[in-house]
């Protein structure tokens, strides 16, 4: 018998029982949607934290104090007072893989415009901090080097802060541009509105920011000389690494670390950051596919059953086939193709509407939509090897059957 | 497939026996000896214990017996469904008794046609394709060819209006036309019968019978195997088995099935 009778038989052998069909490939169906949608949403969460993450630069390397020991004893991370603005300058001087440097000082307190007021950390950084931390101005313009010289009361917010203090003005934020606001009393001209970036992976509000030259915020806010963060932002992707080495040779060097003493800080990069994130959702996406490929088990399991019945069934109909001259391999192929067209029907269906699961599920969490081919690739073979496998067994049963018994089988 | 064709003479001569009523050089059954175990438990049942017999082209030969007498495991040998535990069964000069499975399903493919008593037809499928299926089995025949051969088989019995029915929507005596429809497509050497009347009324086996009068004189080969002795009456020679055995052999005085139909009494129509 060749293929394409055994595909006829098959194919009619399938649709003469419609309902045993459709719950069938109602198994693989539901286990392949579940796949498929479980796979995507996993993916597409990963691609929005990855799409939050290379949004605030995948060139950033950050600079962070760490513990320091002063005579053995060890003085934490937070109180540390090992970054300070000379670091930052040799980097800016020396670094040969460095593009900017902004150093980061912050302070927090209330902001206040007439009866509105706010709680909100000041940032205090470099000319190069909008352009490291990838803000993109909306209205008014960045404070200059100038500005940094000069101590100047000037800052630039975004625009839940104008949300904030400026309830009025949230529809057109350039108005807010030239007006005056209170930090912890003192006044501070608003020069620049910053795009709105909406909130991070971690759920922080990116646009609830003030920024203001980090001499400001030394002299006039915190009255010290210590930084919190060195930003510094690598001239390309491609060189960040070799940039992390630098850095850190140049602050043993300007703190004068003997060979034996640690680093008093640490060097951080966006790229670590976001492999740590993708691990966390590829884990995510390992558990729910593995939850998925669960029922796509039962459903394969579904396949055999439903076969193992068929073949009980059709006991007479086997008989048939051998008697008028059907060899136990045409009998054998003919329930593999059968089971096996089964699932592939089950997968194509389900794989259609787990892409629609998953469009729905990507939509309504407002996440972007991602097309796993992978595994839509990896279901439909998964699907075909699962009608082969559940099928061979009720089709080897079928196949080795004795003609005589199965025609008197009643 | 191994052909004797050329030998098929020669050796027939020399096994010539007496117990065929008509013995020539037309046989296309030959069955020598043929003897049939079953292993039930530890004991063995003798089925068939040495049987002999030919049938030649154009023959009409009802096998008859009670049941146990043997001649269901004779049928299922000469469908060659079942192997003879020793002896020899020559179909079309072929010994079908040292043929491997494959080569005995290709047998029944090509040289047997079955009528079953009850029909064996596939649910939902409609007669056409009913009657193709043997051809599907045969990767020579187109599938063109296939379907004008099914269209040819089916007007052969009278179906041709039917093609498009399926067995739920037949009475019994249509469906077992279609069923020899089935078995006459693949133009068999030997038309197989199995109680091909057992489940049809009187009238309906008298139709039956009247079928199979049409193709046997149109030079189909049947073995029709039956208890009933009206029914073997529209055979043309009764072989009788009992307990293994060949009891006798002899020619029958043949009756028209058609006549016996138009000498029902008009009551019994329905």
């Amino acid at each position: 018998m060749n293929l394409s009778n055994l595909l006829k038989v098959a194919w009619d052998a399938i649709l003469r029982n419609k309902t045993r069909t459709l719950l069938t490939i109602l198994g693989v169906v539901i286990g392949i949607a579940s796949v498929i949608a479980m796979v995507s949403i996993g993916q597409s969460s990963s691609q929005s934290i990855t799409n939050q993450v290379s949004s605030m630069g995948t060139n950033m390397i950050m600079v962070m104090r760490a513990n320091q020991r002063r005579g053995g004893v060890s003085m934490g991370a937070d109180n540390s007072q090992s970054l300070t603005i000379s670091d930052a300058e040799k980097i800016k001087r020396e670094a040969k893989y460095i593009s900017y440097v902004s150093p980061l000082v912050s302070a927090g307190g209330q902001i206040v415009n007439g009866n509105n007021n706010a709680i909100g950390t000041l940032q205090g950084g470099s000319v190069d901090l909008l352009k490291i931390r990838k803000f993109d101005l909306a209205a008014g313009s960045n404070f200059t080097e100038d500005d940094v010289a000069r101590y100047s009361k000037v800052c630039v917010i975004g625009q839940t802060v104008i949300k904030n203090i400026f309830p009025d003005d949230t529809l057109n934020i350039a108005n807010v541009v030239g007006k005056d606001i209170k930090f912890k009393g003192i006044p501070l001209k608003i020069i620049g509105v910053l795009e709105a970036k909406g909130s991070n992976s971690m759920g922080q509000d990116q646009d609830d920011i003030m920024i203001a030259p980090y001499t400001t915020v030394q002299k006039r806010f915190i009255g010290n000389d210590y930084l919190q963060m060195i930003y510094c932002s690598a001239s390309s992707e491609e060189v960040a690494e070799d940039a992390v080495t630098e850095v850190a040779l140049l602050l043993r060097e300007n703190h004068k670390l003997l060979d034996h003493q640690f680093d008093d800080f640490e060097v951080r990069t966006q790229a670590e950051m976001l492999s740590m994130m993708n691990s966390m959702t590829g884990t995510l996406t390992t558990l729910l596919a593995a939850i998925a490929s669960i029922s796509l088990i039962v459903g394969g399991i579904g396949i055999m059953n439903i076969m193992y019945v068929t073949v009980t069934e059709r006991t007479k109909e086997i008989g048939l086939r051998m008697a008028i001259g059907a060899r136990g391999k045409d009998i054998l192929l003919q329930f593999l193709i059968e089971s096996a067209i089964l699932s592939l029907i089950g997968g194509v269906i389900g794989i259609i509407l787990g892409l629609i699961l998953s469009y729905v599920g990507t939509s309504l969490m407002g996440m972007p939509f991602v097309v796993s081919y992978t595994a839509i690739g990896v279901s439909f073979v998964v699907c075909a090897a699962t009608g082969v496998f559940f099928g061979w067994y009720p089709a080897k049963k079928a196949a080795n059957m004795d003609p005589i018994t199965a025609l008197r089988y009643e | 497939m191994v052909r004797a064709d050329k030998k098929k003479n020669t050796f027939m001569s020399e096994t010539t026996n007496g117990s065929t009523a008509k013995n020539d050089n037309q046989s296309i059954i030959r069955i020598e000896d043929l003897k049939r175990d079953f292993i039930v438990g530890s004991e063995t049942v003798h089925a068939l214990r040495g049987v002999t017999f030919n049938i030649n082209k154009g023959e009409f030969v009802a096998i008859m017996g009670t049941s146990g007498s043997g001649k269901s495991t004779m049928l299922n040998i000469l469908g060659c469904l079942d192997k003879p535990t020793s002896g020899h069964y020559y179909i079309d000069g072929v010994d079908a008794a040292v043929c491997s499975k494959d080569q005995l399903a290709e047998i029944r493919n090509k040289k047997i046609g079955f009528v079953f008593q009850s029909y064996n037809l596939l649910p939902r499928t409609t007669s056409i394709e009913q009657v193709e299926l043997p051809l599907l089995y045969n990767s020579n025949i187109s599938a063109k060819e296939r379907r004008e051969r099914a269209e040819h088989a089916l007007e052969l019995v009278g179906m041709a209006n039917r093609a498009n029915h399926t067995p739920n929507q037949m009475s019994g005596g249509q469906q077992q036309r279609i069923a020899i429809a089935r078995a006459i497509v693949n133009d068999p050497v030997i038309l197989l019968a199995d109680e091909a009347t057992g489940n049809l009324d009187t009238r309906t086996s008298y139709e039956i019978m009247s079928l199979f009068q049409k193709l046997n004189s149109q030079g189909v080969t049947i073995g029709f195997v039956t208890h009933e002795p009206d029914i073997a009456l529209f055979t043309k020679r009764q072989v009788m088995l009992r307990d293994g055995k060949m009891m006798k052999d002899n020619l029958v005085d043949t009756q028209s099935a058609q006549a016996a139909l138009e000498a029902l009494p008009a009551s019994s129509d329905y």
